[in-house]
C-alpha cells in the first residue's frame, strides 16, 4: 500500500470518545482522592463529619480503592486503548457504536459500584468490593471491550508488535481475573482457599489487567515520542514472557503465614523475586532505548513522566522482592508499609504512566497546544513530590508499627506514633490532589483556548 | 515464532500461562481442604455455647431492642425456645457479617494470628484452617491492614455494653482511638442499639468463640509501659 492508501487518522480515531474516556477518568481520580483524603482525615483525628453513614471513612476507604481501579484506570486505559489499536492496526474497532455504549456502560458500571458501596452493599473482597449484583455486568462490559478491540487485531497476519502482544493478553487476563475473584470466593470455596484466590485476584488485577495495558502502552508510545525503535527486541520478548509466566503465580504472597500451605507460600515467594529479574531486563531495555535522547527527560513532558513512572515501577518491584521474605513479611504484614507500596504503584507508575499518555493526547484532541507550559510542570512536580513523600513516609512506619506489635506494646502506642506519619501522608496526598487541580484547570483552559481558535478559524 | 503471533500470546500466555497459576495457586488449596465440610451458620450456633450466652446477654440487657429486632423470645423453655434463638442468632451472625463488610471494619481489622511477631501473645493461638471453613469466611475476611487490633480472638473479651459504647463513639473507651463512629447502628444512643448493631455485636462475639479456652486476653509488657511513660516524664 502507498502511504495515499492507507487509512487516515480521521477514520480510525474516534476523538470525541477518546476526550470523554480521560475526562471521565480524570473525574474519577478527583472523586478517589476525595475519599483518601477523608480517610486520611479520620486518621489524624479530624474528620469533618462524624457520624454520618454515607460520609463513612471505613466506606470511603473502599471507593478509594474501587474508583481508582474501575474508574480512573479502567477509563483511561480505555481512552488510550482507542487511540493506540487502530493507529497501530490500521483498522478501526469493530464498532463505533459498541466503543460508545461500552463507554456509558462502563460509567454506570462504576457509578452503581460507587453509590453501592456508599449505601453498605460492598462485597468482602479486597479491591473488589463491587456489590455482587453489578459483577456479572462488569464481567460482559469486559467481554465487550476484548471483542470490540479484537477485531481490528484479528485481522493482522504474521508476528505482531510487543505492544499488541500485552494488550491482547490484557484482554483474556482481566476478563479472566475478574470473574476468578469475583465468583470463587463468593459462591464456589470457603475459608483459607478462598484466601488463596482472593491473593490472586488483588495481585493478577495489578499485574494481568493493570501491569500489560500499561507496558504496552509504554511500548508504543516512548519509539513514537524518541522517534526510534525499542532497543532490544529480545528483551521484549524476554519481558512479555517472563511477566506473563511468573506474574500470576505470586498472588499468595499477600497471605503469608496464613494457614494456606506452606509450600504455596514458599513457591509464591520465589515467583515474586521472580519477577523483579524480569522487570530489571524490561527496564534494561527502556533505559537503553532513551540513552542519547536524555534531553527529552527535559523537554518532552510525556517522557518524563513515562521513565520517571519507571523508576518507580523498579523501585516498587525491587522492594516487592524483599518485602515478599518471610524476614520482612514477619515485620511489615499488616503494616503501612504495605500502603505505602501500594500508593507507589498505582499512583507513582501507573497513574504517572496515564497522565503521561493524556499530557500527550490533550494538544492533539483539542489541536491546541497546551494553555500553559508552567501548569505542566506544576502538575508533575507537585504529584512527584507527593508520591515520593507519601511512600517515603508510610514505608518508613511500617516497621516502626511491626516493631510496636512485636513489642507487646499496648495497641495506643502504635497509633500513637503513627499519628506523626499519617499527617505527612495528609500533606503529601494534598500535593497530588492540587497537582491534579492545575491539570484539569489546564485542560479547562486549553479547551477555551481551542474553541477561541476554531471561532476565529470560522470567521475567517 | 509462536511467541510473537495471536496464537501464542491468547492461548499459551493468555490461557496456559493463567490455568497454571489458577491451578497450583487456587485449585489445589480448595481440593486439600476439601475434606473439611463447610458449616452453616446454624451448625456454628448449635454448638456453641460461648455465642449463645452472648446473644440471649443482648436480649437480658437491651429487651426492648431485643424485641424490635428479633421479636419475641418464646417464654417457656424446651426445644422450641432453643430453636427459635438458635434460629435467631444464626440470623444475627449472618446480618452481622453483612454490617461488618458494608462498613469496611476488615480494613483495619484482620481476622488471623501468624505464628511470628508474638501474635500468639497479644491476641491468642495461632489461627488454623478449619477455624475458617463456615459460610460466613465466604469470601473470606483474612484481612491484609491492622491500623486496630486483630479479631479473629475478639469474642468475649469486652462485654456487649462495651461494645455498644464503643461502636457508638470509640473514643469513649479507647482513648485516642481514630476508629470511625457508628451511631447508625443505634436509634440515638448507646443503649438503643438497633437491628444491625445487636447484628454487629453477635458477630463480634462470635469471632474465637468457638475455641476451648475462651476468651483471650490481649497480653502486653506492663514494666516496660511503666518504664516508658516514666522517661516521658522525665
Amino acid at each position: 500500500m502507498s502511504p495515499n492508501e492507507l487509512p487516515q487518522h480521521e477514520e480510525l480515531v474516534d476523538e470525541k470518545l477518546v476526550i470523554s474516556f480521560f475526562l471521565a477518568a480524570l473525574g474519577y481520580l478527583f472523586v478517589s482522592m476525595l475519599g483518601g483524603f477523608l480517610m486520611a482525615l479520620q486518621l489524624i483525628r479530624h474528620f469533618p463529619f462524624p457520624g454520618v453513614e454515607l460520609l463513612s471513612p471505613g466506606r470511603w476507604r473502599m471507593i478509594h480503592t474501587n474508583v481508582v481501579a474501575y474508574g480512573f484506570l479502567a477509563n483511561a486505559f480505555l481512552g488510550a486503548l482507542h487511540w493506540a489499536v487502530p493507529r497501530l492496526t490500521l483498522r478501526t474497532v469493530l464498532s463505533k457504536r459498541l466503543s460508545w455504549f461500552i463507554f456509558a456502560a462502563w460509567q454506570v458500571v462504576v457509578l452503581s459500584t460507587a453509590i453501592g458501596i456508599m449505601l453498605g452493599q460492598a462485597q468482602a473482597l479486597e479491591w473488589g468490593e463491587t456489590p455482587v449484583w453489578i459483577d456479572p455486568l462488569a464481567l460482559a462490559g469486559l467481554l465487550l471491550v476484548a471483542v470490540n478491540f479484537m477485531a481490528p487485531i484479528s485481522r493482522l497476519t504474521g508476528p505482531m508488535y510487543v505492544t499488541l502482544w500485552y494488550f491482547m493478553a490484557a484482554f483474556v487476563w482481566t476478563f479472566l481475573t475478574y470473574a476468578m475473584g469475583n465468583f470463587m470466593p463468593q459462591y464456589f470455596v470457603t475459608g483459607t482457599a478462598a484466601g488463596a484466590v482472593g491473593g490472586l485476584f488483588i495481585h493478577d488485577l495489578v499485574g494481568l489487567f493493570v501491569t500489560p495495558l500499561g507496558w504496552g502502552l509504554m511500548y508504543y508510545f516512548v519509539p513514537i515520542m524518541l522517534k526510534k525503535p525499542i532497543w532490544s527486541h529480545g528483551l521484549s520478548l524476554v519481558g512479555f514472557w517472563g511477566l506473563a509466566f511468573f506474574y500470576p503465580l505470586n498472588g499468595i504472597h499477600h497471605f503469608l503465614y496464613t494457614p494456606i500451605p506452606m509450600f504455596l507460600q514458599y513457591a509464591a515467594i520465589v515467583a515474586t523475586i521472580a519477577v523483579e529479574l524480569v522487570v530489571t531486563t524490561v527496564l534494561i531495555n527502556f533505559f537503553a532505548t532513551l540513552k542519547g535522547s536524555m534531553s527529552a527527560l527535559v523537554t518532552n513532558m510525556p517522557i518524563r513522566w513515562f521513565y520517571s513512572g519507571m523508576v518507580f515501577y523498579f523501585l516498587t518491584c525491587l522492594q516487592c522482592s524483599f518485602q515478599t521474605t518471610l524476614t520482612f513479611q514477619a515485620l511489615i504484614h499488616f503494616t503501612d508499609w504495605v500502603v505505602g507500596h501500594a500508593h507507589m504503584v498505582m499512583f507513582g507508575v501507573f497513574s504517572f504512566w496515564l497522565l503521561g499518555v493524556m499530557t500527550y493526547l490533550f494538544p492533539r484532541l483539542l489541536k491546541t497546544e497546551w494553555a500553559s507550559q508552567k501548569m505542566l510542570s506544576w502538575h508533575y512536580w507537585l504529584s512527584l513530590v507527593g508520591i515520593t513523600l507519601m511512600s517515603a513516609d508510610l514505608i518508613v512506619a511500617g516497621p516502626f508499627q511491626g516493631y510496636s506489635w512485636a513489642q507487646l506494646l499496648p495497641w495506643e502506642v502504635s497509633i500513637e506514633l503513627s499519628i506523626p506519619f499519617w499527617a505527612v501522608r495528609l500533606v503529601a496526598g494534598l500535593l497530588m490532589f492540587s497537582g491534579l487541580l492545575v491539570f484539569l484547570t489546564n485542560i479547562g483552559l486549553t479547551w477555551a483556548k481551542s474553541r477561541k481558535l476554531s471561532h476565529v478559524a470560522a470567521n475567517v | 515464532m509462536i511467541l510473537e503471533k495471536k496464537s501464542g500470546v491468547l492461548f499459551i500466555a493468555g490461557l496456559v500461562f493463567f490455568g497454571l497459576a489458577f491451578v497450583s495457586n487456587a485449585v489445589v488449596p480448595a481440593l486439600m481442604y476439601k475434606k473439611l465440610p463447610e458449616k452453616t451458620a446454624e451448625q456454628l450456633v448449635t454448638v456453641n455455647g460461648n455465642l449463645r450466652y452472648q446473644f440471649e446477654d443482648l436480649a437480658r440487657r437491651w429487651p426492648e431492642a431485643f424485641r424490635a429486632a428479633f421479636g419475641e423470645i418464646p417464654p417457656e423453655e424446651g426445644n422450641e425456645r432453643e430453636k427459635w434463638l438458635n434460629r435467631a442468632c444464626a440470623d444475627a451472625l449472618r446480618k452481622g457479617r453483612d454490617v461488618y463488610v458494608a462498613e469496611g471494619c476488615w480494613h483495619c481489622h484482620s481476622q488471623f494470628i501468624r505464628p511470628v511477631s508474638n501474635e500468639d501473645k497479644r491476641f491468642g493461638p495461632v489461627s488454623k484452617s478449619d477455624e475458617y471453613q463456615n459460610e460466613l469466611q465466604r469470601p473470606v475476611l483474612f484481612g491484609t491492614r491492622r491500623v486496630g487490633p486483630d479479631l479473629i480472638r475478639e469474642g468475649g473479651r469486652h462485654s456487649n455494653d462495651w461494645h455498644a459504647v464503643h461502636f457508638f463513639k470509640p473514643v469513649t473507651l479507647s482513648t485516642g482511638s481514630v476508629m470511625p463512629e457508628y451511631p447508625w447502628l443505634f436509634d440515638g444512643s448507646p443503649d438503643k442499639p438497633n437491628k444491625k448493631g445487636l447484628a454487629l455485636m453477635t458477630y463480634v462475639q462470635w469471632l474465637g468463640s468457638w475455641l476451648e479456652s475462651y476468651p483471650y486476653y490481649q497480653d502486653y509488657q506492663e514494666n516496660l509501659v511503666l518504664k516508658l511513660k516514666a522517661e516521658v516524664r522525665r
